[in-house]
């Protein structure tokens, strides 16, 4: 087992803590370590480190790897941790504000995860809605992943469920806007 | 009785069938679904993973054109409810966080409308009594597994939507339509969201999961109030029982299209017919489709 030193990251620990609680009101001090989260949690089969080691990290300072791991990238945002949480900790929005502190140092270990928001949100601020079709050539695109679901795609037209043409907003100038101001404000609100 | 009504993209696109079948099932009920003009969108996961400002400041300027005009809004959507809700009470609870907001969208949001999901909406609006009695084809024998899935009910401090573990709402409504909803686990559990599309080797089996517990306690039907969690469970089950060897051919329903169902209407009017699973097999063997006079007199 990796041996960790505990007493250099005692203050470090506290920066980590202080700035995730600033952002989403989450104390992770709360946190017990029963290891409910990490029962319940549907994607924990898949992650390198359970709900519970990624409080159990910043709650140890350990910076770096609760940045740079794929469990913050990999929560479906499900909340089914909060939900059964015997001290409320809100370990989703843990997820969600360390994935913008993670993005913002560049660490992004799930390229595809971020890809795809990064597209829907481009879709969002340039239509005023999202447009499928459009986001899942651009991601096919860019991923490189060419085919991916094509052979679904004929059925999905025949449908109605896909369209060649983005469903833009009238009132589009509005939502652009939105977009601009959040991105000018800098400081976020909580 | 009128509400504003915020389908979201997916309901204009994907989720046609969802948005075609409730407002036919709420014309029919006598309930005024007033689109939300100009509507955008909510932002969904990704703007909440993204910046905070932005997931509360996309809903916001929908629900304040709705409350210029005094009405409370319905969502079918879960994941757009969710979003629409986390931002009424973000406003509610902070002036500070209202300001940000209100200077952000160039609109005023005081946040004194409320936020339903549709089959709340529904319910709180006919009954479960009245909605009974519209039904001209019982679903009788129809075995529906109601699957609820995360954003409708969690976290509940936020959702204010029935028990978060054991939630009962569209299972009462299946009830009242005739059909017999079974007791399975998976009911809250999460589909996966986007992970089918952005790391298929995680969401397909999450799904895999949900549809095996379905089947396994007998249910002929998944029953679903979301378009993403409908999408998975319908476009992607063929996909998944190539992958995994196995054959499941459940049909998925939205339960604004068994409300129509059972109202009467033809499964072209629900868009039934838009299906990946093909459920016209199990309605016909299950004579669920026969016309309404002679199914009414029999029940």
């Amino acid at each position: 087992m990796e041996r960790i030193n505990l007493s250099t990251t005692a203050a470090e620990s506290r920066t980590l803590r202080e700035q995730i609680k600033a952002h989403s009101g989450v104390d992770v001090k709360d946190c017990y370590q029963c290891g409910k989260c990490t029962a319940g949690c549907p994607v924990a089969f898949a992650m390198d480190y359970t709900p519970r080691q990624v409080i159990r990290l910043v709650q140890l300072g350990l910076k770096d790897e609760a940045l740079k791991c794929h469990s913050i990238w990999l929560c479906a945002c499900c909340e089914t941790c909060y939900a059964r949480c015997p001290r409320q900790v809100d370990l989703a929005k843990l997820m969600e504000a360390l994935r913008i502190e993670a993005k913002g140092m560049g660490y992004i270990p799930e390229k595809n995860v971020d890809l795809f928001n990064d597209l829907f949100l481009k879709s969002v601020e340039k239509n005023g809605r999202v447009h499928e079709m459009g986001l899942i050539l651009q991601y096919n695109l860019q991923s490189r992943q060419f085919l991916k679901d094509a052979t679904l795609a004929p059925k999905l037209f025949t449908d109605g469920k896909i369209h060649i043409a983005a469903e833009k907003i009238a009132d589009n100038g509005a939502v652009k806007r939105i977009f601009d101001k959040v991105r000018n404000m800098g400081e976020e609100v909580k | 009785m009128k509400y504003a009504y915020y389908p979201g993209c997916s309901l204009n696109s994907t989720g046609i069938e969802y948005n075609v079948s409730a407002k036919a099932v709420a014309k029919h009920l006598g309930l005024e679904l007033w689109e939300i003009p100009e509507w955008n969108c909510c932002g969904a996961s990704a703007a909440h993973n993204t910046d905070h400002l932005l997931s509360l400041a996309l809903p916001a300027r929908n629900l304040a054109i709705a409350e210029k005009e005094g009405l409370d809004v319905a969502v079918p959507c879960a994941a757009c409810f969710n979003r629409l809700k986390a931002t009424q009470q973000a406003v509610r609870q902070s002036s500070a966080t209202k300001e940000t907001i209100n200077s952000v969208i160039e609109m005023e949001y005081q946040g004194t409308n409320d936020v339903l999901a549709l089959s709340e909406a529904l319910v709180r609006a006919f009954s479960l009594e009245s909605i009974k009695e519209k039904v001209v084809r019982p679903l009788t024998d129809l075995k529906a597994a109601v699957y609820y899935g995360c954003l409708l009910v969690r976290p509940p401090e936020l959702t204010q939507f029935d028990d978060a573990e054991d939630p009962q709402s569209v299972d009462n409504i299946i009830t009242a339509l005739g059909a017999d909803p079974v007791n399975w686990a998976f009911k809250v559990e999460c589909c996966g969201a986007g992970h089918s599309t952005t790391r298929p080797d995680v969401g397909l089996p999450m799904i895999d999961k949900i549809l095996a517990d379905a089947k396994a306690n007998g249910a002929d039907c998944v029953v679903t109030a979301c378009p993403l969690c409908f999408l998975n469970l319908d476009m992607r089950q063929k996909e998944i029982e190539q992958k995994y060897d196995r054959s499941y051919q459940l049909p998925i329903f939205y339960f604004t299209e068994l409300m129509g169902l059972a109202f009467g209407y033809s499964t072209k009017d629900m868009g039934v017919n838009k299906h990946f699973v093909n459920p016209m097999p199990l309605l016909e063997g299950k004579d669920l489709l026969r016309h309404p006079a002679t199914r009414r007199d029999e029940a």
